[in-house]
């Protein structure tokens, strides 16, 4: 159970997140900024509380593994990934740039600390179950935790694994939601009718719980219960909003995939790099700017 | 005469044995088990196979996780489906990191028979040949299968490999080394060299027996690996021939007949090329061998089509 101080920290380093998020995105160019910041919260408490990782060595092979099945949000992982040491923090820059490690979607093997390869949405649950099939037949007790875009859900192959990891009875398998109700063009039920999600998924086999995907304690709390979960595969209905940490971004489906102005991003950079001081933490990759 | 088997089998047999000798081999099907022949390997060791149900895609991706996490998967359904249906995960998440995920595609062609257009892989080979890393196999008869499939566990990244449910005479001898990119000569003959690749490589080999009754030298070369091909043995054979044939069950786009003729299209050589294979269009019901007859892939079709060519050369 993480400690008051804990999620105190915890808010620090998502917050430290977001400024990379904007600091290596920059002005100019079509980013994802929105599910990358919708995100930062579940990330960082998935690297910073909740999984067993060790910086210095990455291919640990009882480590925890993330896969980020909603790959164009990567940049928040690579955010992480910096945090603790397993990239240079300086090498965030170089996102998507030519001869560059940090492709726009993850690369395992371009990428340090990449699990895996995602982009193509649907993916990435299947690869999930595949890695804690493999624990089990090699003895290992590692967990894995896939973060699921909400759009992303509109891809059969999501339902296809949610029911093969149910079947297998993959306890070492947790999903978390993204739920902010955007996909690339316009809201996620424009296109296809997402209520009730979190029945959805029980439904399917799944233990599940619905949170604010942006309240530290709650994400840290639901993580904690899917250790307790016995014979299913847990789902953690986090509800988001795209964008979250930067005002004119929230809720905005044009920063699905789209580009800051120069004025845009020096407000952007002043939101969140603000929030860091908020939380009391500065951060270099904003102060670099 | 010699009795004939179903590479199916072979490579079911093989898996099996596979299992025994490697602890980090998994299988998985898409409920297709009895058809592919993964059966035998789902009876010997339970624990290691997975019938993930009818949905390949997700078969396919669960099989990049584990080869992700040490295991070595082989992924099978008929390969109309495995790689039809998982085209995308197969090449995001197998192909482009290089993961060792073997994929094994069942019941190709027109051989599969009644099923139809719907079940009948006539551009499989297409699909796997374009990805990058992916190695493209398609073995003759049951000795060359069986060989096939341990050189596939033992290659280090993804490979794609046809089985047939077409019974074919034993080509090779218990003495034969298989190598991934090697071509093989199965028949003299410099005057016409006919690649040909599965289930035609009998009937390329009987085409040539006849050819020779005709007075005409048509040697016959094996090409089990599509991709990497045995670029050597192609322009070898160019150069001495008056002409190159290809013959496979399978699109001449983007099959071996392609694969040839890109290998030649880049030389000086100017030795003409006859494609044989379907030619731009679908399957349809039928039995394997009056489909086989249809589009000109038995013997004495294989031989009037190098006849009729051979006429607008003279």
């Amino acid at each position: 159970m993480a400690t008051q101080e804990q999620i105190s920290q915890l808010c620090r380093k998502a917050a430290e997140m977001r400024a990379h998020i904007v600091a290596m995105m920059g002005a100019g160019k079509a980013h994802h900024f929105g599910g990358s910041l919708s995100a930062a919260d579940l990330v960082t408490a998935l690297y910073f509380y909740k999984m067993r990782y060790n910086p210095r060595n990455p291919r640990w092979p009882e480590r925890d593994r993330f896969i980020m099945s909603k790959g164009h949000s990567v940049p928040a992982q690579y955010a992480a990934l910096a945090m603790i040491g397993v990239l240079p923090l300086e090498e965030l820059a170089s996102l998507k740039r030519l001869g560059g490690r940090l492709q726009g979607h993850p690369a395992m093997h371009l990428t340090p600390g990449l699990e895996g390869c995602t982009g193509a949405l649907g993916e990435g649950l299947s690869y999930a179950n595949g890695m804690a099939l493999a624990g089990r037949i090699l003895g290992q007790s590692y967990r894995v935790y896939c973060l699921v875009g909400d759009g992303e859900q509109q891809e059969g192959q999501i339902w296809e694994a949610a029911m093969t990891a149910s079947k297998h009875r993959l306890d070492n398998v947790v999903v978390l939601i993204d739920r902010n109700r955007l996909k690339a063009m316009d809201a996620a039920d424009c296109s296809k009718t997402m209520d009730p999600m979190a029945t959805r998924w029980s439904s399917f086999g799944w233990a599940v719980r619905e949170i604010d995907g942006h309240d530290m304690a709650a994400i840290c709390q639901a993580l904690d219960w899917t250790d307790t979960q016995r014979g299913q595969p847990s789902a953690i209905v986090a509800n988001t909003i795209k964008g979250k940490g930067v005002s004119f971004i929230e809720g905005q489906a044009a920063f699905h995939n789209g580009p800051l102005t120069e004025e845009q991003l020096q407000l952007a950079l002043a939101e969140t790099q603000s929030a860091c001081q908020w939380v009391g933490h500065s951060c270099p990759a904003a102060e670099a700017l | 005469m010699t009795a004939c088997m179903e590479t199916r089998f072979a490579y079911g047999d093989a898996l099996l044995e596979l299992g025994r000798q490697r602890p980090e081999i998994v299988v998985l099907d898409a409920d297709l088990y009895k058809s592919t022949r993964t059966v035998v390997f789902r009876d010997a060791f339970p624990d290691r196979f997975i019938d993930i149900g009818i949905s390949e895609a997700d078969m396919v991706s669960t099989a990049a996780g584990m080869a992700a996490s040490g295991l070595i998967p082989f992924c099978n359904s008929f390969a109309m489906f495995v790689p039809g249906v998982c085209y995308i995960p197969i090449r995001t998440q197998i192909a482009y990191p290089n993961l060792p995920v073997k994929l094994v595609g069942s019941s190709y062609g027109l051989t599969q028979g009644p099923d139809g257009a719907s079940h009948q892989s006539l551009e499989d080979i297409a699909l796997m040949r374009g990805l990058p890393n992916m190695v493209v196999l398609s073995p003759a008869d049951e000795v060359e299968t069986r060989l096939a499939t341990f050189a596939m566990a033992d290659w280090p990244g993804p490979a794609y490999m046809r089985t047939g449910r077409y019974g074919v005479p034993r080509l090779f001898g218990d003495d034969y080394r298989f190598a991934i990119g090697k071509a093989v000569r199965m028949r003299a003959g410099d005057e016409v060299v006919i690649f040909a690749t599965g289930h035609i490589v009998c009937k390329a080999l009987d085409a040539a027996a006849q050819l020779s009754r005709d007075g005409i030298a048509a040697g016959v070369i094996n090409v089990a690996t599509i991709k990497p091909l045995d670029e050597a043995a192609v322009l070898e054979a160019a150069a001495r021939a008056r002409l190159v044939v290809t013959a496979e069950e399978h699109s001449i786009i983007g099959g071996l007949g392609s694969a040839v003729a890109e290998c030649l299209a880049e030389t000086t050589l100017a030795t003409p090329l006859l494609r044989l294979g379907v030619h731009d269009c679908f399957g349809e019901s039928g039995l394997a061998d009056e489909l086989l007859e249809k589009h000109g892939l038995q013997p004495a079709g294989i031989r009037a089509g190098i006849l009729r060519k051979l006429a607008t050369l003279q």
